[in-house]
Protein backbone atom coordinates (compact mmCIF):
# COMPACT_ATOMS: atom_id res chain seq x y z
CA UNK A 1 0.00 0.00 0.00
CA UNK A 2 2.00 2.80 -1.24
CA UNK A 3 -0.38 5.45 0.23
CA UNK A 4 0.44 5.25 4.06
CA UNK A 5 3.82 4.47 2.74
CA UNK A 6 3.98 8.15 1.20
CA UNK A 7 2.23 9.64 4.00
CA UNK A 8 4.50 7.98 6.97
CA UNK A 9 7.52 9.01 4.90
CA UNK A 10 6.38 12.70 4.33
CA UNK A 11 5.11 13.33 7.82
CA UNK A 12 8.61 12.31 9.15
CA UNK A 13 10.45 14.11 6.77
CA UNK A 14 8.49 17.09 6.93
CA UNK A 15 8.90 17.02 10.95
CA UNK A 16 13.01 16.25 10.46
CA UNK A 17 13.21 19.03 8.12
CA UNK A 18 11.23 21.16 9.16
CA UNK A 19 12.33 21.11 12.87
CA UNK A 20 15.64 21.04 12.05
CA UNK A 21 15.64 24.85 9.96
CA UNK A 22 12.77 25.86 12.79
CA UNK A 23 16.05 25.79 15.14
CA UNK A 24 17.69 28.32 13.21
CA UNK A 25 14.31 30.38 12.15
CA UNK A 26 10.96 29.87 13.27
CA UNK A 27 9.24 31.19 9.75
CA UNK A 28 11.57 29.42 6.88
CA UNK A 29 11.13 25.91 9.52
CA UNK A 30 6.67 26.52 9.11
CA UNK A 31 7.49 26.94 5.62
CA UNK A 32 9.54 24.20 4.66
CA UNK A 33 7.14 21.35 6.93
CA UNK A 34 3.70 23.01 5.11
CA UNK A 35 5.38 22.47 1.57
CA UNK A 36 6.79 19.05 2.29
CA UNK A 37 3.08 18.24 3.75
CA UNK A 38 1.94 19.37 0.61
CA UNK A 39 3.85 17.60 -1.37
CA UNK A 40 3.44 14.46 0.20
CA UNK A 41 -0.47 15.11 -0.16
CA UNK A 42 0.12 15.70 -3.95
CA UNK A 43 2.16 12.20 -4.00
CA UNK A 44 -0.38 11.13 -2.06
CA UNK A 45 -3.33 11.53 -4.88
CA UNK A 46 -0.97 10.42 -7.66
CA UNK A 47 -0.12 6.92 -6.04
CA UNK A 48 -3.88 6.61 -5.09
CA UNK A 49 -4.64 6.97 -8.77
CA UNK A 50 -1.63 4.79 -9.94
CA UNK A 51 -2.78 2.19 -6.91
CA UNK A 52 -6.44 1.82 -8.20
CA UNK A 53 -5.09 1.87 -11.84
CA UNK A 54 -3.57 -1.67 -10.62
CA UNK A 55 -5.35 -4.45 -11.96
CA UNK A 56 -4.57 -8.32 -12.31
CA UNK A 57 -6.96 -10.85 -14.04
CA UNK A 58 -6.17 -14.86 -13.89
CA UNK A 59 -7.42 -16.15 -16.98
CA UNK A 60 -7.53 -20.08 -17.94
CA UNK A 61 -4.09 -20.01 -19.90
CA UNK A 62 -2.13 -16.78 -19.10
CA UNK A 63 -1.95 -14.10 -16.13
CA UNK A 64 -3.01 -10.15 -17.41
CA UNK A 65 -1.93 -7.30 -15.26
CA UNK A 66 -3.05 -3.78 -16.02
CA UNK A 67 -1.16 -0.83 -14.63
CA UNK A 68 0.13 2.71 -14.73
CA UNK A 69 -2.44 5.99 -15.18
CA UNK A 70 -0.17 8.22 -17.21
CA UNK A 71 1.54 5.16 -19.12
CA UNK A 72 -0.49 2.80 -19.52
CA UNK A 73 0.37 -0.98 -19.39
CA UNK A 74 -1.08 -4.45 -20.08
CA UNK A 75 1.24 -7.69 -19.64
CA UNK A 76 -0.07 -11.11 -20.67
CA UNK A 77 2.16 -13.84 -19.16
CA UNK A 78 1.07 -17.33 -20.55
CA UNK A 79 1.36 -19.70 -17.33
CA UNK A 80 3.56 -21.89 -19.02
CA UNK A 81 6.23 -19.22 -19.62
CA UNK A 82 6.74 -18.85 -16.32
CA UNK A 83 10.08 -19.53 -14.23
CA UNK A 84 9.30 -18.79 -10.67
CA UNK A 85 7.22 -16.62 -8.60
CA UNK A 86 8.35 -14.53 -5.66
CA UNK A 87 6.51 -13.45 -2.60
CA UNK A 88 8.28 -10.16 -1.14
CA UNK A 89 7.39 -7.65 1.87
CA UNK A 90 9.29 -4.27 2.14
CA UNK A 91 9.37 -3.45 5.88
CA UNK A 92 6.62 -0.67 5.28
CA UNK A 93 4.79 -3.56 3.11
CA UNK A 94 5.19 -5.49 6.45
CA UNK A 95 3.85 -2.66 8.41
CA UNK A 96 0.52 -3.03 7.04
CA UNK A 97 1.00 -6.55 6.78
CA UNK A 98 0.88 -6.74 2.99
CA UNK A 99 3.11 -8.40 -0.10
CA UNK A 100 3.94 -8.04 -3.76
CA UNK A 101 3.52 -11.00 -5.96
CA UNK A 102 6.00 -11.31 -8.97
CA UNK A 103 6.21 -13.48 -11.78
CA UNK A 104 9.47 -14.24 -13.63
CA UNK A 105 9.81 -14.96 -17.16
CA UNK A 106 12.98 -16.33 -18.86
CA UNK A 107 12.69 -12.61 -20.56
CA UNK A 108 14.45 -9.51 -18.87
CA UNK A 109 11.49 -7.47 -20.02
CA UNK A 110 8.36 -9.15 -19.01
CA UNK A 111 6.45 -7.18 -16.03
CA UNK A 112 4.10 -9.02 -14.04
CA UNK A 113 4.19 -7.63 -10.62
CA UNK A 114 1.19 -7.17 -8.09
CA UNK A 115 1.70 -4.99 -5.27
CA UNK A 116 -0.19 -4.19 -2.19
CA UNK A 117 -1.56 -7.72 -1.54
CA UNK A 118 -3.26 -9.29 1.64
CA UNK A 119 -0.89 -11.93 2.40
CA UNK A 120 -3.35 -14.76 2.33
CA UNK A 121 -4.40 -13.20 -1.23
CA UNK A 122 -0.68 -13.37 -2.20
CA UNK A 123 -0.21 -16.55 -0.88
CA UNK A 124 -2.72 -18.33 -3.07
CA UNK A 125 -2.00 -16.26 -5.91
CA UNK A 126 1.34 -17.89 -5.51
CA UNK A 127 0.26 -21.56 -5.11
CA UNK A 128 -2.08 -21.45 -8.00
CA UNK A 129 0.88 -19.85 -10.04
CA UNK A 130 2.88 -22.39 -9.31
CA UNK A 131 0.40 -24.92 -9.96
CA UNK A 132 -0.67 -23.71 -13.18
CA UNK A 133 3.08 -23.11 -14.43
CA UNK A 134 3.86 -26.73 -13.44
CA UNK A 135 0.95 -27.78 -15.45
CA UNK A 136 1.66 -26.03 -18.28
CA UNK A 137 5.35 -25.90 -18.41
CA UNK A 138 7.02 -25.25 -21.95
CA UNK A 139 11.12 -25.12 -22.61
CA UNK A 140 12.68 -22.28 -24.19
CA UNK B 1 46.37 -40.53 -32.20
CA UNK B 2 43.12 -41.93 -32.10
CA UNK B 3 40.60 -40.88 -29.10
CA UNK B 4 40.08 -44.23 -27.12
CA UNK B 5 36.97 -44.69 -25.35
CA UNK B 6 37.73 -46.68 -22.60
CA UNK B 7 36.60 -47.36 -19.20
CA UNK B 8 40.30 -46.19 -17.36
CA UNK B 9 40.67 -43.75 -20.87
CA UNK B 10 41.69 -40.58 -18.97
CA UNK B 11 43.14 -37.76 -21.30
CA UNK B 12 45.51 -35.18 -21.06
CA UNK B 13 45.69 -31.95 -22.57
CA UNK B 14 48.53 -30.99 -25.01
CA UNK B 15 51.69 -30.85 -22.98
CA UNK B 16 52.42 -27.01 -24.58
CA UNK B 17 48.57 -26.27 -23.29
CA UNK B 18 49.85 -23.80 -20.25
CA UNK B 19 52.00 -21.69 -22.91
CA UNK B 20 49.27 -21.06 -25.14
CA UNK B 21 46.82 -20.52 -22.26
CA UNK B 22 49.05 -17.73 -20.67
CA UNK B 23 50.86 -16.48 -23.92
CA UNK B 24 48.55 -13.30 -23.86
CA UNK B 25 49.58 -12.31 -20.14
CA UNK B 26 53.39 -13.41 -20.44
CA UNK B 27 53.47 -10.97 -23.73
CA UNK B 28 51.87 -7.96 -21.62
CA UNK B 29 54.24 -8.57 -18.06
CA UNK B 30 57.14 -8.45 -21.05
CA UNK B 31 56.20 -5.38 -22.26
CA UNK B 32 55.30 -3.88 -18.86
CA UNK B 33 59.25 -4.51 -18.30
CA UNK B 34 60.61 -3.51 -20.76
CA UNK B 35 58.40 -0.33 -20.33
CA UNK B 36 59.51 -0.30 -17.34
CA UNK B 37 63.33 -0.92 -17.98
CA UNK B 38 63.45 1.56 -20.46
CA UNK B 39 62.08 4.21 -18.66
CA UNK B 40 64.24 3.20 -15.45
CA UNK B 41 67.17 3.12 -18.15
CA UNK B 42 70.25 1.44 -16.35
CA UNK B 43 67.64 -0.84 -15.32
CA UNK B 44 66.70 -1.82 -11.90
CA UNK B 45 67.68 -5.33 -11.25
CA UNK B 46 64.70 -5.51 -8.12
CA UNK B 47 62.15 -4.84 -10.46
CA UNK B 48 63.30 -7.64 -13.33
CA UNK B 49 63.44 -10.04 -10.21
CA UNK B 50 60.08 -9.50 -9.66
CA UNK B 51 58.78 -9.69 -13.40
CA UNK B 52 60.80 -13.12 -13.80
CA UNK B 53 59.24 -14.38 -10.41
CA UNK B 54 55.63 -13.50 -11.90
CA UNK B 55 55.93 -14.85 -15.25
CA UNK B 56 58.00 -18.08 -13.67
CA UNK B 57 54.92 -18.18 -11.26
CA UNK B 58 52.48 -18.10 -13.63
CA UNK B 59 54.00 -21.21 -16.13
CA UNK B 60 54.64 -22.87 -12.80
CA UNK B 61 51.03 -22.47 -12.15
CA UNK B 62 49.68 -23.20 -15.89
CA UNK B 63 52.16 -26.65 -15.89
CA UNK B 64 50.25 -27.47 -12.39
CA UNK B 65 46.71 -26.82 -13.71
CA UNK B 66 48.06 -29.44 -16.94
CA UNK B 67 49.24 -32.26 -14.65
CA UNK B 68 45.49 -32.09 -12.62
CA UNK B 69 43.52 -31.36 -15.47
CA UNK B 70 42.25 -34.94 -17.31
CA UNK B 71 39.59 -35.92 -19.36
CA UNK B 72 37.82 -39.19 -21.23
CA UNK B 73 34.84 -39.75 -22.99
CA UNK B 74 32.39 -42.27 -22.17
CA UNK B 75 29.54 -43.59 -23.56
CA UNK B 76 26.84 -41.53 -22.59
CA UNK B 77 28.89 -38.09 -21.27
CA UNK B 78 32.30 -36.52 -21.39
CA UNK B 79 33.95 -36.22 -17.85
CA UNK B 80 36.07 -33.49 -17.78
CA UNK B 81 38.40 -33.36 -14.12
CA UNK B 82 40.71 -30.25 -13.22
CA UNK B 83 41.40 -28.24 -10.24
CA UNK B 84 44.57 -28.62 -7.67
CA UNK B 85 43.15 -27.66 -4.44
CA UNK B 86 39.56 -27.48 -5.33
CA UNK B 87 38.62 -30.55 -7.48
CA UNK B 88 36.39 -29.77 -10.10
CA UNK B 89 34.98 -32.93 -11.69
CA UNK B 90 32.63 -32.46 -14.69
CA UNK B 91 30.61 -34.84 -16.43
CA UNK B 92 28.65 -33.18 -19.56
CA UNK B 93 25.92 -35.66 -20.83
CA UNK B 94 25.92 -35.98 -24.24
CA UNK B 95 22.47 -35.67 -24.92
CA UNK B 96 22.11 -32.17 -23.40
CA UNK B 97 24.68 -30.85 -25.60
CA UNK B 98 23.97 -27.90 -27.80
CA UNK B 99 26.77 -27.07 -29.81
CA UNK B 100 30.40 -27.68 -29.94
CA UNK B 101 32.60 -25.08 -30.63
CA UNK B 102 36.61 -25.15 -32.07
CA UNK B 103 38.44 -22.15 -30.75
CA UNK B 104 41.56 -21.37 -32.43
CA UNK B 105 44.05 -18.60 -30.65
CA UNK B 106 46.77 -17.32 -33.19
CA UNK B 107 49.75 -18.93 -31.11
CA UNK B 108 47.48 -22.07 -30.89
CA UNK B 109 47.26 -21.59 -34.74
CA UNK B 110 51.15 -21.34 -35.25
CA UNK B 111 51.07 -24.38 -32.85
CA UNK B 112 48.52 -26.26 -34.07
CA UNK B 113 46.58 -26.69 -31.60
CA UNK B 114 42.74 -26.07 -30.41
CA UNK B 115 40.27 -25.52 -27.90
CA UNK B 116 37.20 -27.35 -27.79
CA UNK B 117 33.96 -25.21 -25.81
CA UNK B 118 30.58 -28.03 -25.21
CA UNK B 119 27.99 -25.82 -24.64
CA UNK B 120 24.79 -27.52 -22.66
CA UNK B 121 21.12 -26.47 -22.18
CA UNK B 122 20.43 -24.66 -19.20
CA UNK B 123 21.98 -21.75 -17.27
CA UNK B 124 25.50 -19.91 -17.14
CA UNK B 125 28.92 -22.04 -16.38
CA UNK B 126 26.89 -25.13 -17.72
CA UNK B 127 29.69 -25.75 -20.14
CA UNK B 128 33.07 -27.19 -20.61
CA UNK B 129 36.33 -26.39 -21.99
CA UNK B 130 38.96 -28.63 -23.25
CA UNK B 131 42.18 -26.10 -24.02
CA UNK B 132 44.11 -27.20 -25.67
CA UNK B 133 43.85 -30.77 -27.71
CA UNK B 134 45.45 -31.12 -31.17
CA UNK B 135 43.73 -29.94 -33.94
CA UNK B 136 43.08 -33.18 -35.26
CA UNK B 137 42.10 -34.85 -31.95
CA UNK B 138 39.38 -31.54 -31.56
CA UNK B 139 38.33 -32.25 -34.62
CA UNK B 140 37.88 -35.86 -34.03
CA UNK B 141 36.37 -35.53 -30.49
CA UNK B 142 33.74 -32.60 -31.65
CA UNK B 143 32.51 -35.36 -34.75
CA UNK B 144 32.30 -38.17 -31.87
CA UNK B 145 30.36 -35.89 -29.24
CA UNK B 146 28.27 -34.69 -31.98
CA UNK B 147 27.53 -38.06 -33.65
CA UNK B 148 26.58 -39.26 -30.24
CA UNK B 149 24.49 -36.70 -29.80
CA UNK B 150 22.70 -37.89 -32.23
CA UNK B 151 22.25 -41.41 -31.25
CA UNK B 152 24.49 -42.76 -33.85
CA UNK B 153 27.64 -44.91 -33.40
CA UNK B 154 30.03 -42.56 -32.40
CA UNK B 155 32.45 -43.21 -34.99
CA UNK B 156 30.09 -41.99 -37.63
CA UNK B 157 32.18 -39.37 -39.56
CA UNK B 158 30.67 -35.41 -39.31
CA UNK B 159 28.02 -35.01 -41.58
CA UNK B 160 28.26 -33.02 -44.96
CA UNK B 161 27.76 -29.25 -44.79
CA UNK B 162 26.74 -27.09 -47.62
CA UNK B 163 28.33 -23.57 -47.79
CA UNK B 164 25.84 -20.98 -47.94
CA UNK B 165 28.11 -17.58 -48.23
CA UNK B 166 31.28 -16.49 -47.28
CA UNK B 167 31.92 -12.35 -46.89
CA UNK B 168 34.44 -11.09 -48.51
CA UNK B 169 37.80 -9.34 -47.06
CA UNK B 170 37.16 -5.91 -48.84
CA UNK B 171 33.56 -5.95 -48.07
CA UNK B 172 33.82 -6.26 -44.37
CA UNK B 173 36.67 -3.70 -44.20
CA UNK B 174 34.14 -1.21 -46.16
CA UNK B 175 31.41 -2.02 -44.29
CA UNK B 176 33.16 -1.23 -40.86
CA UNK B 177 34.26 1.60 -42.11
CA UNK B 178 31.37 3.33 -42.82
CA UNK B 179 29.25 1.51 -40.11
CA UNK B 180 28.73 3.74 -36.74
CA UNK B 181 31.81 3.24 -34.61
CA UNK B 182 34.41 3.71 -37.92
CA UNK B 183 32.29 6.62 -39.44
CA UNK B 184 32.70 8.35 -35.83
CA UNK B 185 36.44 7.42 -35.39
CA UNK B 186 36.80 8.62 -38.96
CA UNK B 187 35.10 12.20 -37.83
CA UNK B 188 36.80 12.54 -34.65
CA UNK B 189 40.58 12.27 -35.99
CA UNK B 190 39.34 14.64 -38.88
CA UNK B 191 38.02 17.01 -36.76
CA UNK B 192 41.52 16.47 -34.34
CA UNK B 193 43.90 16.91 -37.58
CA UNK B 194 42.32 20.22 -38.65
CA UNK B 195 42.20 21.45 -35.16
CA UNK B 196 45.73 20.63 -34.88
CA UNK B 197 46.71 22.42 -38.26
CA UNK B 198 44.46 25.43 -37.60
CA UNK B 199 45.55 25.82 -33.94
CA UNK B 200 49.21 24.02 -33.86
CA UNK B 201 48.70 25.58 -29.85
CA UNK B 202 45.51 23.39 -29.06
CA UNK B 203 47.47 20.31 -30.41
CA UNK B 204 48.16 18.68 -26.88
CA UNK B 205 44.75 19.49 -25.77
CA UNK B 206 42.69 18.35 -28.88
CA UNK B 207 44.84 14.44 -29.21
CA UNK B 208 44.48 14.11 -25.22
CA UNK B 209 40.49 14.67 -24.81
CA UNK B 210 40.21 12.65 -28.15
CA UNK B 211 43.02 9.74 -27.40
CA UNK B 212 41.04 7.86 -24.99
CA UNK B 213 37.85 8.04 -27.40
CA UNK B 214 39.27 7.15 -30.48
CA UNK B 215 41.33 4.43 -28.47
CA UNK B 216 38.16 2.91 -27.51
CA UNK B 217 36.42 3.02 -31.18
CA UNK B 218 39.91 1.41 -32.19
CA UNK B 219 39.47 -1.24 -30.35
CA UNK B 220 35.93 -1.35 -30.77
CA UNK B 221 36.64 -1.44 -34.75
CA UNK B 222 39.74 -3.81 -34.08
CA UNK B 223 37.85 -6.25 -32.49
CA UNK B 224 34.71 -6.40 -34.88
CA UNK B 225 37.78 -6.68 -38.35
CA UNK B 226 39.65 -9.33 -35.82
CA UNK B 227 36.23 -11.40 -35.14
CA UNK B 228 34.55 -10.84 -38.61
CA UNK B 229 37.34 -11.69 -40.64
CA UNK B 230 36.77 -14.13 -43.17
CA UNK B 231 33.47 -15.33 -41.94
CA UNK B 232 32.02 -18.23 -43.52
CA UNK B 233 28.40 -20.03 -42.94
CA UNK B 234 27.67 -23.27 -43.88
CA UNK B 235 24.58 -25.32 -43.71
CA UNK B 236 24.71 -28.68 -41.85
CA UNK B 237 21.94 -31.22 -40.23
CA UNK B 238 22.15 -29.72 -36.78
CA UNK B 239 22.33 -26.31 -37.54
CA UNK B 240 24.70 -23.18 -39.18
CA UNK B 241 28.32 -24.13 -39.10
CA UNK B 242 29.86 -20.12 -38.56
CA UNK B 243 33.45 -19.74 -38.61
CA UNK B 244 35.60 -16.53 -38.68
CA UNK B 245 38.32 -15.18 -37.34
CA UNK B 246 41.83 -12.90 -38.22
CA UNK B 247 44.31 -13.98 -35.16
CA UNK B 248 41.88 -16.01 -33.83
CA UNK B 249 39.51 -18.26 -35.37
CA UNK B 250 36.31 -19.52 -33.96
CA UNK B 251 33.95 -22.65 -35.40
CA UNK B 252 31.17 -22.29 -34.30
CA UNK B 253 27.44 -23.77 -34.90
CA UNK B 254 24.16 -22.00 -33.85
CA UNK B 255 22.03 -25.00 -33.50
CA UNK B 256 18.36 -25.31 -35.30
CA UNK B 257 15.60 -24.44 -33.07
CA UNK B 258 16.95 -22.62 -30.49
CA UNK B 259 16.81 -18.82 -31.95
CA UNK B 260 14.81 -16.93 -29.90
CA UNK B 261 15.14 -13.80 -32.39
CA UNK B 262 16.51 -12.70 -35.66
CA UNK B 263 17.18 -9.29 -36.58
CA UNK B 264 17.93 -7.86 -39.63
CA UNK B 265 20.33 -4.24 -39.46
CA UNK B 266 20.24 -2.20 -41.99
CA UNK B 267 22.72 1.48 -41.06
CA UNK B 268 22.00 4.49 -43.02
CA UNK B 269 25.73 4.58 -44.66
CA UNK B 270 25.18 1.01 -45.60
CA UNK B 271 22.23 1.71 -47.50
CA UNK B 272 23.84 2.88 -50.86
CA UNK B 273 25.77 -0.61 -51.51
CA UNK B 274 22.33 -2.67 -50.17
CA UNK B 275 24.37 -4.03 -47.26
CA UNK B 276 22.87 -5.71 -44.10
CA UNK B 277 23.71 -7.38 -40.87
CA UNK B 278 21.87 -10.66 -39.43
CA UNK B 279 22.02 -11.28 -35.81
CA UNK B 280 20.60 -13.85 -33.59
CA UNK B 281 19.68 -14.55 -30.22
CA UNK B 282 20.37 -17.64 -29.13
CA UNK B 283 18.91 -19.30 -25.79
CA UNK B 284 21.06 -20.77 -22.91
CA UNK B 285 23.83 -19.33 -21.31
CA UNK B 286 26.82 -19.61 -23.72
CA UNK B 287 28.60 -15.89 -23.06
CA UNK B 288 31.90 -17.46 -23.64
CA UNK B 289 33.81 -15.09 -25.51
CA UNK B 290 35.05 -12.64 -23.26
CA UNK B 291 34.95 -9.28 -24.14
CA UNK B 292 32.29 -9.40 -26.65
CA UNK B 293 30.70 -5.94 -27.21
CA UNK B 294 27.57 -7.19 -26.20
CA UNK B 295 27.98 -7.26 -22.41
CA UNK B 296 28.02 -10.07 -19.81
CA UNK B 297 25.48 -13.43 -20.47
CA UNK B 298 24.58 -11.58 -24.03
CA UNK B 299 24.28 -14.57 -26.39
CA UNK B 300 23.70 -12.85 -29.70
CA UNK B 301 26.26 -14.17 -33.00
CA UNK B 302 26.21 -12.31 -36.18
CA UNK B 303 24.91 -14.54 -38.76
CA UNK B 304 26.20 -12.34 -41.58
CA UNK B 305 28.52 -9.67 -40.88
CA UNK B 306 27.85 -7.80 -43.80
CA UNK B 307 25.80 -9.35 -47.01
CA UNK B 308 23.09 -7.98 -49.78
CA UNK B 309 19.50 -8.82 -49.56
CA UNK B 310 20.15 -11.54 -51.45
CA UNK B 311 22.73 -13.21 -48.22
CA UNK B 312 20.08 -12.21 -45.99
CA UNK B 313 17.77 -14.16 -47.06
CA UNK B 314 19.49 -17.26 -47.67
CA UNK B 315 20.47 -17.28 -43.69
CA UNK B 316 16.80 -16.51 -42.53
CA UNK B 317 15.29 -18.98 -44.72
CA UNK B 318 17.87 -20.99 -43.15
CA UNK B 319 16.98 -20.22 -39.58
CA UNK B 320 13.41 -19.13 -39.89
CA UNK B 321 12.23 -21.00 -42.57
CA UNK B 322 9.04 -19.63 -44.70
CA UNK B 323 9.74 -15.85 -43.15
CA UNK B 324 7.84 -13.69 -45.77
CA UNK B 325 4.74 -11.96 -43.62
CA UNK B 326 2.86 -9.58 -44.70
CA UNK B 327 3.22 -6.25 -43.28
CA UNK B 328 1.09 -3.33 -42.07
CA UNK B 329 1.78 0.07 -41.47
CA UNK B 330 0.31 2.03 -38.32
CA UNK B 331 -2.16 4.49 -39.27
CA UNK B 332 -1.34 8.18 -40.48
CA UNK B 333 -2.05 10.14 -37.34
CA UNK B 334 1.14 7.95 -35.28
CA UNK B 335 3.09 10.49 -37.78
CA UNK B 336 2.78 12.97 -34.85
CA UNK B 337 4.36 10.86 -32.35
CA UNK B 338 6.87 9.44 -34.37
CA UNK B 339 7.25 12.35 -36.75
CA UNK B 340 11.25 11.08 -37.85
CA UNK B 341 10.62 6.88 -37.20
CA UNK B 342 7.19 6.80 -39.16
CA UNK B 343 9.06 6.39 -42.48
CA UNK B 344 9.91 2.64 -41.95
CA UNK B 345 7.54 1.99 -39.26
CA UNK B 346 5.42 -1.64 -39.86
CA UNK B 347 4.77 -4.77 -38.88
CA UNK B 348 2.54 -7.54 -39.05
CA UNK B 349 2.42 -11.22 -37.89
CA UNK B 350 0.80 -15.06 -38.93
CA UNK B 351 0.74 -18.34 -37.27
CA UNK B 352 4.60 -18.67 -37.30
CA UNK B 353 6.54 -15.39 -36.82
CA UNK B 354 5.79 -11.79 -35.82
CA UNK B 355 7.69 -9.30 -37.62
CA UNK B 356 8.71 -5.32 -36.95
CA UNK B 357 10.40 -3.14 -38.65
CA UNK B 358 11.53 0.23 -36.93
CA UNK B 359 14.60 2.60 -36.55
CA UNK B 360 15.27 5.68 -38.43
CA UNK B 361 19.01 6.07 -39.38
CA UNK B 362 19.19 2.25 -38.67
CA UNK B 363 16.20 0.75 -40.11
CA UNK B 364 15.96 -2.94 -37.99
CA UNK B 365 14.24 -5.59 -38.67
CA UNK B 366 13.26 -8.24 -36.24
CA UNK B 367 11.48 -11.59 -36.30
CA UNK B 368 10.48 -13.35 -33.46
CA UNK B 369 9.40 -17.18 -33.54
CA UNK B 370 5.83 -16.98 -31.83
CA UNK B 371 6.65 -20.34 -29.96
CA UNK B 372 9.65 -18.26 -28.51
CA UNK B 373 7.43 -15.63 -27.16
CA UNK B 374 7.61 -15.17 -23.12
CA UNK B 375 5.24 -12.72 -22.62
CA UNK B 376 2.68 -9.84 -24.61
CA UNK B 377 2.35 -6.37 -23.78
CA UNK B 378 0.62 -3.73 -24.45
CA UNK B 379 1.91 0.23 -23.35
CA UNK B 380 0.55 2.82 -24.13
CA UNK B 381 1.94 6.72 -23.25
CA UNK B 382 -0.02 10.06 -22.75
CA UNK B 383 0.79 11.42 -26.33
CA UNK B 384 -0.20 7.82 -27.90
CA UNK B 385 -3.75 7.76 -25.86
CA UNK B 386 -4.16 11.30 -27.41
CA UNK B 387 -3.72 9.51 -30.58
CA UNK B 388 -5.71 6.43 -30.26
CA UNK B 389 -2.23 4.22 -31.01
CA UNK B 390 -0.75 1.78 -28.65
CA UNK B 391 2.69 0.00 -28.76
CA UNK B 392 2.86 -4.00 -28.58
CA UNK B 393 6.07 -5.71 -27.21
CA UNK B 394 6.83 -9.39 -27.70
CA UNK B 395 9.50 -10.45 -25.01
CA UNK B 396 11.47 -13.10 -25.70
CA UNK B 397 14.41 -14.44 -23.24
CA UNK B 398 17.68 -12.19 -23.79
CA UNK B 399 17.94 -8.73 -23.50
CA UNK B 400 19.02 -7.10 -26.77
CA UNK B 401 15.91 -7.80 -28.89
CA UNK B 402 12.90 -5.66 -28.89
CA UNK B 403 10.46 -6.81 -31.09
CA UNK B 404 7.65 -3.89 -30.85
CA UNK B 405 4.37 -3.82 -33.02
CA UNK B 406 4.81 0.30 -32.62
CA UNK B 407 1.78 2.76 -32.80
CA UNK B 408 -0.63 0.13 -33.99
CA UNK B 409 -4.34 1.25 -33.87
CA UNK B 410 -5.39 0.98 -30.69
CA UNK B 411 -8.25 -1.54 -31.66
CA UNK B 412 -5.62 -3.05 -33.51
CA UNK B 413 -3.63 -3.35 -30.85
CA UNK B 414 -6.20 -5.04 -28.13
CA UNK B 415 -6.77 -7.59 -30.86
CA UNK B 416 -3.38 -8.17 -31.66
CA UNK B 417 -2.22 -8.68 -27.85
CA UNK B 418 -5.20 -11.42 -27.37
CA UNK B 419 -3.94 -13.26 -30.96
CA UNK B 420 -0.92 -13.05 -30.36
CA UNK B 421 -1.18 -14.39 -26.68
CA UNK B 422 -3.08 -16.95 -28.41
CA UNK B 423 -1.06 -17.72 -31.36
CA UNK B 424 2.33 -18.36 -29.54
CA UNK B 425 0.39 -20.85 -27.25
CA UNK B 426 -0.99 -22.65 -30.32
CA UNK B 427 2.79 -22.35 -31.55
CA UNK B 428 4.29 -23.63 -28.54
CA UNK B 429 1.95 -26.70 -28.55
CA UNK B 430 2.76 -27.72 -32.15
CA UNK B 431 5.77 -29.71 -32.31
CA UNK B 432 7.77 -27.44 -34.24
CA UNK B 433 9.78 -28.56 -37.57
CA UNK B 434 12.45 -26.05 -36.56
CA UNK B 435 13.79 -28.83 -34.15
CA UNK B 436 17.08 -30.25 -35.18
CA UNK B 437 16.36 -32.74 -37.98
CA UNK B 438 16.67 -36.24 -37.45
CA UNK B 439 20.60 -37.25 -38.35
CA UNK B 440 20.67 -39.31 -41.30
CA UNK B 441 23.69 -41.56 -42.17
CA UNK B 442 26.51 -38.83 -43.42
CA UNK B 443 28.20 -39.56 -46.91
CA UNK B 444 31.35 -36.95 -46.51
CA UNK B 445 32.92 -34.49 -44.94
CA UNK B 446 33.58 -31.16 -45.35
CA UNK B 447 36.22 -29.69 -42.86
Amino acid sequence: MRVWEALVVGVVLALLIGGGVMVASIGAGLAVLVGILALSVASLWFLRRRFRAWRYLERAEDLVVVRGVMLRRLSVVPYGRMQYVDVTAGPVERLFGLATVKLHTAAAASDARVPGLEPAEAARLRDQLARLGEAKAAGL
Amino acid sequence: MPIEVAPEGWQRLHPLSPVVRSSRTLAAIAVLAVVDAAQARHGNPLNLAVYGAVIVFGLVAGVIAWLVTRWRLESDALHIETGLLRRDSRRLPIDRIQAVDLVRPFLGRILGLAELRIRLAGADGSRGRLSYLTEADARQLRARLLAAHHGLDQATPPPPERMLLSVPSGRLLASVATSFLGSSAGVLAVVALVLSITVPSALAVVFGSSFSLLFALGGGIWRRVTSEYRFTAAAAPDGLRLRAGLFQTVAETIPAGRIQAVRMVEPLLWRPFGWRRVIVDVAGGTANRRGRTSGGGQVSRALLPVGRAADAELVLDRVLGDHRVELTRPPRRARLKAPLGYHFLASGYDQRHAVTVNGRLQRTTCWVPLEKVQSVRRLQGPVQRRLRVSSVHLDTAGRSVRAVLRDRDQSEADAAVEQLAELSRAARALPTDRAIPPARPPVGSVQ
